[in-house]
């Protein structure tokens, strides 16, 4: 089997606080993250693909067409964001990393099939800094 | 629970990656800058996973200095400052992208490791900090 792993950056702020808890447990819970200002971080993406390597191209995937997709389909909605007020899908859900890689594998789905004909979705890790890493793998 | 263990090597060389068949444009298309015509270079660098349980006796899956010997003799020592296209065969046929470099990789070291207790895992070739591949043989 043949996976290839792109890496993406994106810097965005987000604030950890569930709606369904009291500020007090929040504070508790999420720590600094909780703080009502918010913060930010530079975010590592990795998207990783699987198929067979075509014969002609010997490539996987095109990195151009990949390059294009991902910068059109979270790149642009995430850098220089607040994702809690920027990114509709946290208007509801708490901007954990863990929930993030959700978001993101959700997007990237959704006109993948369109976009790429044998390279199947392998994996998507989110880097929120050096010592966190989150991972959605054998989609 | 599988144990994995992982040797890390690097080597620099230079490819480009152009398909004769196919027009200016379209490998323009398909590769970018890397269909430039002299080529250019990466330092790649290379993750090689084995698989196994540690010997009884050593405590090891393998023995490291064993799979650096043979990874400089297979590959470093034959890909490291050349150019890939013309100096290291089947990439005078072959398009030296990292998938296939992956799987040249993996086909000049799986038969080395065929009798010892460890198994090829994985192969891992990253071409810069921003784009690796794996190759884990046909079969899986």
């Amino acid at each position: 089997m043949t996976r290839l792993t792109r890496r993406y950056e994106f810097s965005a702020s987000h604030r950890l606080h569930s709606a369904s808890m009291t500020e007090q447990e929040n504070a508790e819970l999420y720590g600094k993250c909780n703080n009502p200002f918010g913060h930010g971080h530079n975010y590592v993406l990795e998207v990783a693909v699987r198929g067979p390597v075509d014969s002609e191209s010997g490539r996987v995937i095109s990195i151009g067409e990949l390059d294009t997709y991902v910068h059109r389909e979270i790149i642009s909605h995430f850098d220089h964001k607040d994702m809690n007020s920027d990114v509709p899908d946290f208007a509801d859900l708490v901007p954990t990393s863990e929930n993030l890689s959700v978001v993101v594998e959700k997007r990237l789905r959704r006109q993948w099939s369109d976009s790429f004909r044998t390279a199947t979705l392998d994996a998507v890790r989110v880097q929120e800094t050096k010592r966190n890493l989150f991972e959605l793998r054998d989609l | 629970m599988e144990m994995l263990i992982t040797r890390k090597a690097e080597f620099s060389a230079s490819h480009r990656c152009y398909n004769p068949q196919l027009s200016e444009e379209a490998n323009r298309a398909l590769y970018g800058e890397s269909a430039d015509s002299h080529g250019h270079g990466h330092n790649y660098v290379l993750e090689v996973t084995l698989a196994g349980d540690p010997d009884p006796v050593t405590g090891m899956i393998f023995d490291l200095k064993r799979l650096k010997e043979i990874i400089n003799r297979e590959v470093v020592d034959p890909m490291d400052h050349r150019y890939l296209n013309f100096e290291v065969k089947p990439f005078d046929k072959v398009i030296p992208t990292p998938e296939n470099i992956a799987r040249e990789v993996w086909n000049r070291l799986e038969p080395q490791l065929r009798l010892s207790n460890a198994k090829l895992h994985t192969v891992r070739l990253y071409e810069t900090d921003d784009l690796y591949v794996d190759y884990s043989g046909e079969s899986v």
